[in-house]
């Protein structure tokens, strides 16, 4: 098979896999596990595109996750109902990133990393300290999940289906951005700056576009969580969230498109499935990064990748040695 | 008409005046050298008629047209392109795609995030002919990690030339280059066609002066001396610049 072809079969069989899940595994805990995994992945696909295909790491994404959260929450609390309240969310989330990326694009590095964490404290502080709109440390119960044609998506299997479906929208939206001219673009502003300005690009508005997407899918992965737990609390805007999703795209592999999903696989299992036989879950999580870091510093996808190259040009080399003196 | 004309351009950092009252003026189609020591505000200048420095007071025109006040990422689209000193490339991509980008920047293309990039023949097209110029194309593609120093010196010429300028600024083209290498990029600019109007840097007076029609001679941020090249180069000045008589 070529190299094309067996890509083509192994996206085929990943998609088998997860369309016929809920067959294999009987359990509701573990199909929950799945569609936490996907929400998260799409959060971290979103953060890949500004650290990943930008060059700009932001650590206050939680922020623009939470806000579409709240929104969805607020709406529904005041009576609206799930069609409005994922619209309104959506646009509270995208309106946000645009104020996120007015004020942190001044700076790009270390500069741009402390003003989305400060941008997103304040959205965490105000989630915890605006008891009256946000109910504070209490935080908002959500009554219902939608029913979206007629489909209720209050069991395990609806909602995994529905996460999936939107999981894949989101995987299929940045294929499109990495491979189209505009990704490309993003990519340039990223490596050469100066030179993209030089050649005729507008940086700053490429990378405020590529913010605007990135707070998109970040405000759509905030709505599957908030439905998933049918409940929100400032805990979810606070830094932690920021940095774990920051993690997960950096251990899997920033700019790639599964780094970011095996990325939030690894998380999400650690700390559902892993802690109910560890109590130091974290300590193991801490360990599996310290290795990522230590023998794949460019990540678990591209690290593996590159590993498993190295073994089979090893194992071939040991099956036809070739004579002394010959070179690859 | 003029394709470039500087008046009173002047540029401080602080208390260091790099750029004094500089004026200039290029004709349609000239080649004119840029000489002086280190220091003297060269690479100033170019970055203030690419508009990535804002020059404290004077104007800048194109061709007529004042662009003191455009921003730099606007000049490319009007004809202005620039190679750098130092090597200012797309490393992780490829010798192809590092001209496509060139393209790119002047194309509407440029915004679109549905298209398939690699599926735009027409643009790969005119990125391999930019190649193609500079002798390159049987290697585009190879990633820009894998070519040699004076490879990288020609695609910097092959992004500039792929957005077909009206004025082209060169910085120190021949810089590093071998013997061989320079004569070939000598010969590619010397087939730049007349409708374009080139500027260049250089120290390399051996393959510099015979492609300049016009010097002008930059010290301490001034015009010292311009002219002709028999003219630059006879005048005591140029030696007492160069040689600190």
């Amino acid at each position: 098979m070529t190299p094309k072809a067996l890509r083509y079969a192994a996206i085929a069989a990943a998609l088998l896999l997860l369309i016929t899940l809920p067959r294999w595994v009987a359990n509701p805990y573990y199909i929950n596990i799945a569609s936490q995994i996907l929400f998260w992945a799409i959060f971290a696909l979103a953060l890949n595109v500004l650290v990943g295909y930008g060059g700009l790491v932001s650590l206050g994404h939680a922020g623009l996750f939470a806000v579409a959260g709240y929104a969805l929450a607020l709406m529904l609390a005041a009576g609206y109902g799930h069609l409005a309240a994922n619209v309104v969310a959506v646009i509270v989330a995208l309106a946000m990133s645009a104020v996120f990326a007015v004020l942190a694009l001044r700076a790009t590095g270390i500069g741009f990393l402390m003003i989305t964490l400060a941008l997103g404290q304040i959205l965490w502080g105000i989630a915890y300290r605006w008891a009256s709109l946000t109910n504070g440390d209490n935080g908002i119960n959500i009554r219902t999940r939608p029913s979206p044609f007629g489909i209720s998506l209050a069991g395990a299997d609806a909602f995994y289906y529905a996460t999936l479906l939107t999981f894949l929208l989101a995987v299929v939206s940045m294929i499109l951005f990495v491979r189209s001219p505009f990704g490309a673009s993003v990519r340039g502003t990223r490596d050469q700056p100066r030179r993209m300005n030089a050649l005729g690009y507008n940086v700053w508005l490429i990378r405020f576009l590529a913010f605007l997407l990135s707070g998109f899918w970040s405000g759509v992965a905030g709505l599957l969580f908030v439905y998933y737990n049918q409940f929100i609390s400032p805990q979810i805007a606070a830094l932690q969230t920021s940095a774990e999703v920051l993690l997960m795209v950096i251990s899997g592999g920033t700019a790639t498109l599964l780094g970011p999903i095996a990325g939030a696989a690894i998380v999400v299992i650690m700390k559902n499935v892993v802690s109910a036989y560890i109590e130091r879950w974290n300590l193991v999580l801490g360990v599996i990064f310290v290795a990522i870091i230590v023998f794949m510093p460019e990540g678990l996808v591209p690290g593996s990748v590159r590993l498993a190259r190295r073994g089979w040009n090893a194992v071939r080399a040991r099956l036809n040695p070739r004579p002394l003196g010959e070179r690859p | 008409m003029t394709a470039l004309e500087v008046n009173g351009l002047c540029k401080a950092f602080g208390g260091l005046h790099v750029t004094r009252n500089v004026d200039l003026v290029v004709a349609p189609g000239e080649r004119r050298l840029i000489i002086g020591p280190n220091g003297a505000g060269k690479t100033t200048l170019f970055n203030l008629i690419t508009g990535e420095l804002a020059p404290d007071s004077g104007s800048i025109l194109l061709f007529g047209q004042d662009i003191t006040g455009v921003p730099s990422r606007r000049r490319p689209h009007m004809g202005v392109a620039r190679t750098y000193q130092i090597i200012t490339l797309f490393s992780r991509d490829t010798i192809v795609r590092n001209a496509v980008l060139a393209l790119l920047g002047l194309s509407e293309l440029r915004w679109n995030p549905l298209l398939d990039l690699d599926g735009r023949h027409e643009l790969i097209e005119q990125a391999r002919a930019a190649l193609a110029r500079v002798g390159l194309e049987h290697i585009a593609e190879r990633p820009l990690s894998q070519t040699s120093y004076g490879e990288r010196r020609r695609v910097e010429i092959a992004m500039a030339l792929a957005q077909n300028p009206k004025v082209l600024l060169l910085d120190e083209p021949f810089a590093g280059l071998s013997i061989d290498e320079r004569r070939d990029v000598r010969e590619l600019l010397a087939a730049i066609p007349r409708d374009v109007t080139i500027i260049m840097i250089e120290h390399n007076m051996d393959v510099a002066l015979d492609l300049a029609e016009r010097i002008t001679l930059l010290h301490f941020g001034e015009v010292v001396v311009e002219g002709t090249r028999a003219e630059v180069v006879a005048d005591p000045r140029t030696r007492e610049v160069y040689l600190g008589e």
